[in-house]
Order: structure tokens, then sequence, then C-alpha cells
């Protein structure tokens, strides 16, 4: 990696790094590439996230789903955990809580395919602060 | 495939599905299809919108219309009404109670626009694990900031006029803190994260650590910068093993990106991270303690002054920021101080994060501005109280904090309105208690903690805390008498009065703060024995009403203690002597012939 | 200096910056009570930990109260020493501290020394509101020093003296909360630690959870026994401070009281330890001038700088933490057990009687000494050189307790022939005067000339680290002193690194030498008293008639008849020792550890 030198070189690249997540997120088959993050905190390793996130992709691999399966820390809800965001290409991010295999296997049929709410979703009850 | 073009959202939180949630969930699906709706409306059961003092609560998507209080029968009504001829159900609406006025939808309801994310602007957002994520959502973009456009005096001004006070408890202008530090001429300085979370329950900087790290190396080194120190260190606890491994991380992509190291952007600056562990001593929260602790000498506290920013971590000026504090830092440069100093109340800024705990529905970690009421927290956002049980208490400050009341319940959080009310911010803990917790025995609890923790370096924290545990104990188990209650508020008293660090002065707050708001609860055990919420076991006893008894045996066999008796198919009884009151019996009697008086 | 301005209980005083309220109030006449403080003028060290709070005042403005003894005035500043709130604190916090304290006053040896009792009495403390647990810890019995922390007030004044003075590093506080101690590393045993027994601990100890080794019994049972010659010898420093606990001024000489008082206890023959300083001086002068002879002819495998060995504290420090440079001790013995050699060698053998029969008790200023006397190479075939060491505290307790009445006793003079002592043995009490009186018999016997000037001024005084050159001839001989082995360590630091300038270095473990021993009249720490005592010494060696040891008529009397030459065959046998390497006691401690 070359050291960032000076601050336009960084501005170039967060604009760069920005765009290439559009794109990863808009190219190819836009209706299949999900992207799913996975909350890895401590409560949520606790509840088992790191079994749900290896799930994640190897149902998702079997369903032949293309997603960017990514980990993240933690949502805040840890009375529900292990809680995933789901975000589709053209919706808004849903969370859902207290998610295990079976509940995988529903997102992945119901939601993600179909866009089929199922239960356990959380409603996210915040605003975050946004880029600059 | 389906193709809905509504869909309807049912609470199925616990405080909603008490108010019959289920049922409406159910009568809203039947009323959908029997108008022959199923094909384009989705009616599903979600977790805890949070909201249950107005529950049970339904929301439709996709214009957010969010009805509350609502009732089986108005199922008809919201699909009639609202989803075939278009008009809202006016008297299902939330009023806003300031200004009377319908709202028409989530968006506009106060309590949704609470929360505000600042320092947990990136958890649950981005990859932890991945530096470019945190670029991509303008990282290191105030590190270049300032160390390109802007003189240490001109950040640490910026820092300042931002009105950031410490999260760590203390609440401490950091802008200030960071000043003081940098006139103070030295040829080696340090900057030093505090990740030693030591408040029970509280996990904030834990969640920063492993959601946001980069924040903190990013925050650090403009801390190094405007102090003049090249060197940072974290002290972070040992049993945070993902959050060590995840700032490691971090750290070794900061240096590969240039952001650590020397030259920083190309400047003369240069600044390196060390991480140094805590064996998680609560007292090493203390920033005098926690630098003895990092210079490897027993973990306990020394009078101020002289402060850290003059001699600190080997003698060297040294500035100790708690990971909230940090992870404010690089947005208050980005988005200005103005910004920042908009948000929260006229002596706090900002927002703070709590770790919401104990009977609330919605245990959790919530950032909302300063100045947002208890009740906003409690009942908003945290979703009111478990089992529909009744308010009573909420420990703000964890085990150095007090406990407020129903009628604090309005006060806007802020550092200066808790110290006020007899408790304080801390770190951000909050644990609510409902009508069956004991507040003498809450005392002891807290006590316990504290007992434990304390460093055993001054007479009144190490003996006194001692001795009011062992008072708290005695009132506890009917042995108190009205004069052990002067007496433990004078102990208290001298305590707080007296004691070395911030931990001995703040200890003896859960039983100051429980004696002026529950006194009637302390002479009811020293007066009476007699332990109102049933906690206390020494002041309970168990019974078997005759009348409800149907013998079965089922508590006798259960009975770990023996201490039931009785025949097949006659009442039995309980002997007080022998019963250790562990609740088994309760828990197995079909019949609730066994209460506890 | 920058001068402060403030009000104290409504008086305005003017301070320097960086003065205390302690202080300042002090300046004014007001009498602040405190507990854990310490404050050791010359040694320019200050324990306050502000671990006591018994100090506190009120300042205006301040949310809390403050600790005086560690919080610096600032201008303008209004304090209040003994408002209702200070008051009800203060007695409070002292309640607290006493409920964890054993109320055995009447049976502790420090009852009307202890300084919580007098603390609580101006207090007037006469109840313990608030009582619960209290500590309950095993009693540590060392050789030299017993550990008893029920009655551990967590001052730290022991650990402060332990670590930061004499850097010896046995004690720091373990432990949480509550059940927070002082202890030693893994909470081993005294006996098992780096202690090197110089008993400073001791002598700040504010209390009694640290204390002398209690050897009074065995020196009454053998006053009692009609078989037995008991024979008693007193180390020089013990004179200048035994008066002090029988109320007299400090520094008071009682020789001749001391004397009378022993006689009265029972003692069959009451000798002089400074006999034995003087025979010290000539083995260890010999041994000087041996080495210096050797190392000035090119020798490359003799040790320079040699190092004085009299002190046990010193030599134990040098066995556990340098254990590399135990070769450049003087092999001499100490005077304490030169004595106790020679007391039942040639002596007895003048009595006719067998030297189990012989009893040498030693009255010495020192802890160490307990335990330097209970080595077992200084036993012949089970029975040791000297039998009993006991301190001066101990020796004022006996004259109480044999209802003596010390001060109107008439002075009396020492038995001979082991009583008979010189200047130059006197001065062994203080730091520097080991040396002085090595120098004065090494110059002349080097030089065969008689000295001009008997007192080598330029090797007295506190300082913590000095140094001298005296020519012997031509040849200078160069000296360092140190006293403390804080300021020890930094000259051993030098020998190791091969840096020393000097050829020979005198080394006390206690801050003042002798006449600060931890055996001594409790002095807390004020410099002022060692120093009275230190010129008490250096007058009764002015007054005496001869003033070098080599010329102590019993001394060449001794060679003459019995040990031969200085560093004889002989006097090799009886009056020279060896070291051993004592960090693999402490390193075998830490294997075990690990094996468990």
């Amino acid at each position: 990696m070359n050291k960032v030198k000076t601050l336009d070189d960084l501005r170039k690249m967060r604009e760069s790094l920005r765009t290439s997540l559009d794109l990863r997120e808009k190219s190819n088959n836009p209706e299949q590439m999900v992207q799913i993050k996975v909350a890895m905190a401590t409560c949520g390793i606790a509840a088992g996230a790191k079994e749900v996130m290896s799930y994640f992709i190897e149902a998702l691999d079997r369903e032949r789903v293309d997603a960017l399966v990514t980990q993240t820390g933690c949502m805040g809800y840890c009375y529900a955990e292990p809680t995933v965001e789901i975000t589709v290409p053209g919706k808004e991010p849903i969370v859902f809580g207290r998610v295990n295999k079976t509940k995988v296997d529903e997102i992945i049929t119901s939601y993600i395919k179909q866009g089929i709410l199922i239960d356990d979703i959380i409603p996210v009850n915040y605003n975050s602060v946004g880029p600059e | 495939m389906a193709q809905y073009s509504n869909y309807i959202l049912v609470c199925g939180g616990t405080g909603c599905r008490a108010s019959q949630s289920e049922l409406i969930l159910q009568n809203l699906k039947e009323a959908v299809r029997q108008n022959g709706l199923q094909e384009s409306v989705q009616v599903i059961r979600t977790g805890c919108f949070g909201f249950c003092e107005k529950g049970p609560v339904v929301k439709l998507i996709p214009d957010n219309t969010f009805y509350v209080q609502v009732t089986p029968e108005d199922a008809d009504d919201i699909v009639n009404e609202h989803l075939i001829k278009g008009r809202k159900v006016e008297r299902l609406l939330y009023v806003n109670p300031e200004t009377n006025e319908l709202i028409l939808d989530s968006k506009h309801i106060n309590f949704y626009k609470k929360q505000l994310r600042i320092a947990l602007r990136n958890c649950g957002f981005i990859n932890p694990e991945n530096i470019d994520e945190y670029i991509a959502r303008d990282g290191y973009i105030a590190l270049g900031k300032a160390l390109t456009e802007m003189t240490p005096e001109e950040v640490i001004k910026e820092i300042m006029d931002s009105g950031l006070r410490g999260r760590g408890g203390g609440g401490f202008p950091t802008g200030l803190k960071w000043q003081i530090t940098r006139k103070v001429q030295a040829p080696q300085k340090y900057v030093v994260c505090n990740a030693d979370e030591g408040d029970p329950g509280a996990f904030m900087d834990r969640s920063i650590l492993e959601g946001d790290p980069h924040s903190i190396v990013e925050a650090m080194a403009i801390n190094g910068y405007c102090t003049g120190a090249s060197k940072g260190l974290v002290y972070i606890r040992a049993e945070y093993p993902l959050a060590v491994e995840r700032l490691k991380i971090a750290i070794d992509q900061a240096k590969d990106y240039g952001f650590l190291g020397d030259n920083i952007f190309g400047t003369d600056f240069s600044f390196d991270i060390q991480i140094r562990y805590g064996a998680g001593a609560f007292v090493c929260g203390e920033e005098t303690a926690l630098i003895h602790s990092m210079e490897g000498l027993r973990g306990e506290a020394t009078v101020k002054p002289p402060f850290p920013s003059e001699s600190g971590y080997k003698g060297c000026p040294t500035n100790v920021n708690n990971v909230e504090t940090y992870a404010n830092i690089p947005v208050i440069l980005l988005k200005g101080a103005k910004w920042f100093s908009s948000i929260g109340t006229e002596k706090s800024k900002g927002t703070k994060v709590f770790a919401l705990a104990g009977k609330v529905n919605n245990v959790g970690l919530i950032e909302v501005p300063m100045g947002t009421t208890l009740r906003e927290v409690i009942f908003g956002i945290g979703g009111g109280i478990k089992d529909g049980k009744k308010f009573k208490a909420v420990q703000t400050g964890g085990p150095s904090g007090g406990c407020l009341t129903e009628k604090h319940l309005d006060l806007p959080i802020d550092y200066d309105n808790l110290i006020a009310a007899g408790s304080m911010m801390g770190s951000g803990g909050m644990i609510v208690m409902d009508e069956d917790d004991c507040m003498v025995a809450m005392a002891k609890f807290y006590l316990d903690f504290t007992v434990e923790e304390s460093c055993g370096k001054c007479a009144p924290c190490r003996i006194g805390n001692k001795r009011l545990h062992e008072m708290l104990q005695k009132i506890t188990s009917g042995r108190g008498n009205i004069e052990d209650l002067d007496k433990l508020r004078n102990l208290a008293m001298v305590i707080k009065d007296t004691a070395l660090c911030g931990l001995g002065q703040t200890s003896p707050n859960p039983v100051l703060s429980t004696m002026d708001n529950f006194y009637d609860e302390y002479l009811a055990h020293v007066d009476e024995q007699r332990c109102p919420s049933h906690q206390c076991r020494e002041l309970t006893q168990y019974f078997i009403n005759p009348e409800k008894c149907k013998g079965c045996t089922m508590c006798a066999r259960i009975c770990p203690v023996h201490a039931i008796t009785g025949s097949r198919k006659v009442p039995h009884t309980i002997d007080s002597e022998i019963c250790i009151r562990c609740g088994s019996c309760i828990e197995k009697c079909k019949f609730d012939a066994i209460y506890v008086h | 200096m920058e001068k402060i301005k403030l009000t104290i209980d409504n008086r305005e005083v003017e301070v320097l910056k960086g003065t205390t309220i302690l202080d300042a109030a002090k300046s004014m006449g007001i009498r602040i009570p405190t507990l854990c403080h310490m404050k050791l003028e010359d040694l320019n060290y200050e324990n306050n930990p502000g671990a006591c709070r018994i100090c506190v005042v009120e300042i205006e403005g301040r949310r809390n109260l403050a600790p005086s003894c560690k919080m610096e005035c600032t201008e303008g500043m209004v304090v209040r020493t003994h408002t209702p709130r200070v008051m009800n604190a203060r007695k409070t916090v002292m309640e607290l501290i006493l409920s964890n304290h054993p109320a055995g006053c009447l049976t502790c040896s420090s009852n009307g020394y202890c300084e919580l009792q007098t603390i609580a009495h101006d207090l007037g403390i006469r109840e313990i509101r608030y009582q619960g647990e209290q500590s309950t810890f095993e009693i540590d019995r060392s050789p030299s020093i017993v550990r008893n922390m029920n009655k551990c007030i967590m001052c730290r004044r022991c650990e402060t003296m332990c670590n930061s003075i004499q850097t010896v590093g046995a004690l720091t506080a373990v432990h949480r909360g509550f059940n927070a101690a002082v202890s030693t590393a893994f909470e081993r045993d005294i006996a098992g630690s780096t202690c090197s027994y110089c008993g400073q601990c001791v002598s700040v100890c504010p209390v009694n959870a640290l204390s002398g080794r209690n050897t009074q019994q065995p020196v009454l049972d053998a006053l009692a026994d009609p078989t037995k010659i008991v024979i008693a010898q007193t180390a020089p420093a013990v004179r200048t401070a035994l008066g002090r606990d029988f109320g007299c001024e400090p520094g008071t000489l009682v020789t001749g009281k001391m004397v009378s008082a022993l006689r009265q206890l029972g003692f069959d023959y009451v000798f002089d330890t400074d006999f034995a300083a003087d025979l010290t001086i000539m083995e260890e002068g010999t041994e000087l001038l041996q080495r210096l002879g050797k190392y000035l002819s090119g020798d490359q495998e003799v040790k320079i700088p040699m190092m004085t060995s009299c002190c046990p504290g010193w030599v134990s420090f040098v066995e556990q933490h340098f254990p590399e440079l135990r070769d450049n001790l003087s092999t001499a013995k100490s005077p304490q057990q030169m004595f106790g050699a020679i007391a039942k060698s040639y002596f007895a053998e003048k009595l006719g009687v067998d030297r189990k029969n012989v009893v040498v008790v030693s009255i010495m200023p020192c802890l160490a000494k307990k335990y330097e006397a209970s080595r077992p190479e200084f036993a012949v075939e089970g029975n040791p050189d000297v039998d009993i060491s006991i301190y001066t505290r101990e020796l004022a307790r006996l004259i109480r307790y044999a209802n003596i009445n010390f001060n109107e006793l008439p002075d009396s003079d020492f038995d001979h022939p082991l009583g008979e002592s010189t200047g130059a043995g006197v001065i062994f009490g203080t730091t520097g005067g080991v040396i002085e009186a090595a120098c004065r018999t090494a110059y002349e016997l080097y030089t065969r000339k008689p000295l001009e000037k008997i007192e080598f001024k330029e090797l007295r005084g506190l300082e913590g680290i000095r140094s001298g050159t005296i020519n012997f001839d031509g040849v200078p001989v160069k000296i360092g002193i140190a006293h403390g082995l804080g300021n020890a360590r930094k000259l051993v630091e030098e020998v190791k690194s091969g840096k020393s300038p000097y050829h020979v270095i005198e080394v006390m473990a206690c801050p003042g030498g002798c006449i600060g021993g931890g055996g001594q009249p409790f002095h807390q720490g004020r410099m002022d008293v060692l120093r009275k005592r230190a010129a008490a010494l250096y007058n009764e060696d002015e007054n005496k008639p001869i003033r070098k040891s080599h010329e102590n008529p019993y001394i060449q009397q001794l060679y003459k008849e019995y040990l031969g030459e200085p560093c004889g065959p002989k006097a090799h046998k009886l009056l020279h020792t060896h070291y051993f390497d004592r960090k693999e006691v402490v390193n075998m401690f830490l294997e075990t550890d690990k094996n468990e």
C-alpha cells in the first residue's frame, strides 16, 4: 500500500471508494446483488453471529444468490442478537433480529428472493450522521 | 412471485402483545383477505417499535402512517378506510402531546427523531476491519484537514467551541484539557485513550472499538497533533479480546496507509499508537490509577494536583480521554463546532450513548442528544417497563451514580442536571428498576461492587464502604434500627467528603439517593422488619394458602431443604425456620397456592 | 521564590509557593493531625499518599474536603481546619480506622508510643460507632522483624521507606479494598522475601504493625540461670539514644547509667562492643592495606573498592541484590560477631569455663543484628558466638521491668578486659565513623608516622553520599561513604559497572548510620535528633584519652597473648567470615512457586 501523502489524495480515494461501492451494488444483475451485514460485536458473537454469518455464505451459495456478506459492529439491538441488516438494491435496509439457521433460509427464500417481509423485523429508530 | 404494494407492520414486542397485538394481527390478515387484498398487502409481525407506552402500534408502509393504541376492533377500519378508501384513521393517529397536532407519519414522531448517532455513526454501518469503508465514510479526512489546513490552536479552538465534554463521566471540557496539556513544555508527551470500561452493564466503549476502531485511531492522532504528543497509548481491558483485535487491525491498516507513523500527510507530524492491557480493575478507569497501571505499578489513584496533563505517564504530560469522547472528535472537525454545539443543552453539547439495561423492554445501546428526557429514553426508546410493570427508579452513572425516580422522568439529561438531582452521567450506564425492586437491596448491590473494586488506598473508601455495606446487610436482614439510618447517612456523607478519588467520592451515591427518594422503604426495613418489595430474603416468608393447595406434594418434592411437609391431598405447610426462600416451590406450584409475605 | 497569601482559620499567612496547607498551618502554630504523612526533611522525602484522610480541611469553594498534607496553597485560598464538618469527618474516619484495628492497646508493645493512639486521644474518640468485620492476617515472625498486619492502617510509610529510600523492594500493597494490605512479593514470609532486615520500616510504622522480634525473655532466663556466665556487650549508638526512653533530651550520653543498669539487671560482665570495634579496625584496616598494596602493584584479581562489612543489613543487601560483588566486602566480621568470638574463646579460656556456659547478650541499635547473630556460620558446634541480640528499646523495657530507676542510677565503668575502647570505636555508631576510625589506624600503620590531625572532618556529616581523599604519604586513598541503602545502591551500581572511583566504601544501611537504627527509640524521621546523637558520639570520641584503635592497650594485649598478627591465621579463623549468594534463595522460592 502506498501511503496517503496529501489530503487531496485521500479525498480522491474516498470518492473512488464510494463509487466503487456503488458500482459493486449496481453492476451485473442488480436484482441479485444483495448486501448483508452481520452485527459482529461481542453481544452478537455470543448469540451466535459467527455461525449465522458462515451459514449465510453457505446458504447463499447453495441458493445461487449473488450477495456481499460483511460484518459490522454492534447496532445496539442487543436484546435481539444476532442481528443482520439486509439491503436489497432499490429498497431501504431492513434489520432482522434473532437470526438463526432457519431464519437465514427464510430470509433468503422469502425476503431476498421474493420481497416478502417476515417476522422479527427490527424497526430502525435512529438517524445517523451522514457524510460530509 | 407476489408483488406487494403495501405492508402493515404490527408490533410483536412484549408490551404490545400484552395488549392483544396478536389478535390485531389476525384481524388485519382476515380483513385483508376478506377484501381480496392478499396479493398486494402483506401483514407482518415485527420486533418492538420501542414506543410501548402508546402500544399496540401498527405501522403502514410505504407512507409510514403510525397508528397507536390500536384495538383488535380497529382492524376493519384500517383496511377499509386506509387501504381501500385512502383515508387515514384519525382517531388512531399519534397526537403530539405538546402541540396537540395529529402526526401523520412516523418520521414526524419526536420519539423517532430522538436518537441521533454521532459517536456510533459507523457502528453497524461499516465493516470495522476494512479501512476503505471508513474512508468512504469520510475517514481520516478530519486528520488530514487538521494536519494540513489547521494549526493545533485552531483545532483546539474548534473542539472548545463545540462544547464537547469528557464522556467518561467527569464531564471536563475536552478542548480545555487539550489546551492545558499543550501548554506544558516537555520533550515527551503522551495521549492516552481510556478504554477501561468498568461500569457494570455499560459497553459503549467496547461497541465503538469493535464497530468503528478507526475513529479512535484518527481522533488520537488529532489529539497528538494538538497537544504535541508523538505517542498514543490505548489502555484497554484484556477481557475485550474482539475490541483489541479490531483495534490492532485498525492500527496496522492506518500505518499501511500512512495515517500513523512518520510524516503523516507529508507534514512533520509523526504519531504512533501502542496498546496497554488492563486486568479489569474498576478503579483503573480513574486516570491517575490508569497511568500507574500502565507504568506497571499498583492500580491506585493519587491525589490531584498534579494532574496528568502536567505530570502523567512516566512523569510526562499526558492527555487522557475516553473512547466515546474520541469518537466525537473527527465529526466535529468535519461538520464544525457550530453544528455540534447546536445539538444538546446549554452546557452539555452533542449526544450521549447510554447502555440501557434492567427492567426495560429494549435493552441496548442508544445515542441521544443531550437534553433528552429520561422519560423519552426509558419509555420512548427503551419501550417502557418489562411485563407491564410499574416504573420505580433508574440508576444512572453506574455504581457511582444515584437513582432517579418518577419525579425526575422529565428531567432533560445532561451533566449538570444529573448531578443536581443527586446522580451523575458516569459513562452512560442506565439501569431501570420496576416496582419489584427493593431500593435498599439495590444500594447494597452497588456497594457490593464498590467494596470489591475499591483499591484500598484511602481509609474512607477502604473501610467506610465496607461498613456501609455491613450496615445495609444488617438493615436488609431485619436487624437494623432507626439509629442505623442516621449513622448510615453520616458515614455516606463523610466518605463522599473525604475519599481520595472519584470512586470513593461517588460510591455512597446509591445509598444517599435511595435514602433521599425511598426513605419509607428504609423505614419499613428497620421499623417493621418488612421489605415492601419482598426482595430481602431474611424479611420475607413463604406461605401456602390451604384454600388453594390440593396436596399434590410437588412443592415438598422440589424443596431443596425439605422445609415443606404435608400428606397427600392435604394442604401442605412451610417451616419458615428451614425455608431458604429460594422460590423453587412457587415456580412448581400449579395452583398458585404459595405466596410471599 | 514567589510568595502566596492565604487565610487559615481566619488568620492571614504568607508562604512560599509550593508550600502545603499542612506546613503553612504549622508555621502559624496550627497543628493539623496527620497519620500517614511523614516528612524526612534531610532525606528530601515526603510520604504523603493522602491515604488516611485525617488531615482533611475545608477550603472555600471546594466541593469536598482536601488533604492538607498534599494540597498546595494558592493565592487567596481560605482554609478552615476545625469546622464542625471537618471535625465530624475527621472523627468518623478515625473511627473507621479504629474499627479495623485491634483494641488491645494495653498489651501492645507500642502502647504509649503509638501515633494512632495519640490522635484518637486528641480527637476525643470515646466510642467507635462503626463496628464490623476486622482483618485477620497471620502474624509473620522473622528473626528480626515481626509483621502483624491486623494492626496495619495502610499509611504506606513502610513501603516508602522500603522502596523509595532503601530501594530494597520487599514491601508493597497487595489485594484490593478491605483486603488490601502491605505485604511481600507473593505474600511470602519476610524471611523468604528480599528484606535485608534493616528495620527502617519498623522505625516509621506509626502503630505496631511492624515491630522488632522480642527476645527479652531468653535474656531474663539466662540471667536467672546460676550455671551461666552472662556477658553484655553494648554497641556505640545505644548510649546516645537509650536516655530518650527515659525522658532525656535527644543525644544525651547515658553510658555510665547504662552500665549500672546492666549490672543491676544481673549481668556478670558488662563489656563494650566498642572494644570489638577497635578489633575490627585492626583487621579491616590491615585487610584494606593488603588489598591496596596488591592493587597498587598491579594485581588484577584483587577486589577494589573494598566495602565495609560491619552492618548486617548492608551485608544481606549485597548478598541478595548484588551477590556478584560479595567479594568486595571486607571479610572481617562485624564488631558484634568479633566480640562474641573473642568472648567465647579468649575470655572463656581466661575464665576457665566452657563456651557453652557463657551467654553473650548484645545490646544493639539494630534489628538486623538479631538475624546476624542467628547466621549458622557464627556458631561453633551449634553454640552461637552471640546468643541473644536485643535492641535499644528492648533494653529500656528490661530496665523498667526490673524496677530500675534509670535516671537516678550512678555512672559506672565497663569491665575489663573487653570493656576498654578508644574514640575510634565510639564513632562506629554514626555514618562515616567506621571509615574515619579505619583511616586513623591504616594511615599510621602504612606511613609509620603519627597523624597530625586525628579527626577526618571531611568524612563526617549527614549527606546521603559523601566522598573524600586521604593522602597516605603520597598515595591518595579515595573514600566513598553512603548511608541508607538507596544511596548505597548508587555506589554499588558504580562498582558493578566498573566506574567506581573509590578504593574503599563505607555503607550503613540505616539513614544516619547506627544512631538511626531500626532498634533505636523512634525519631519519627527527625534529622535533628540524629544530628544530636552523632554529635554525642563525636563528643565522647574527643574526650577519650586514646583515639586510635591500634593504641588500645587491651587490643595490643589480645594480639600478643592470643591472636598473633592482625589477619594472621588465628585472627582469620576467629575474626573473618565469608558471604553467600542469596539471590538464588529468592529465585529458588520463585521456582517452587512455578512448580506448585
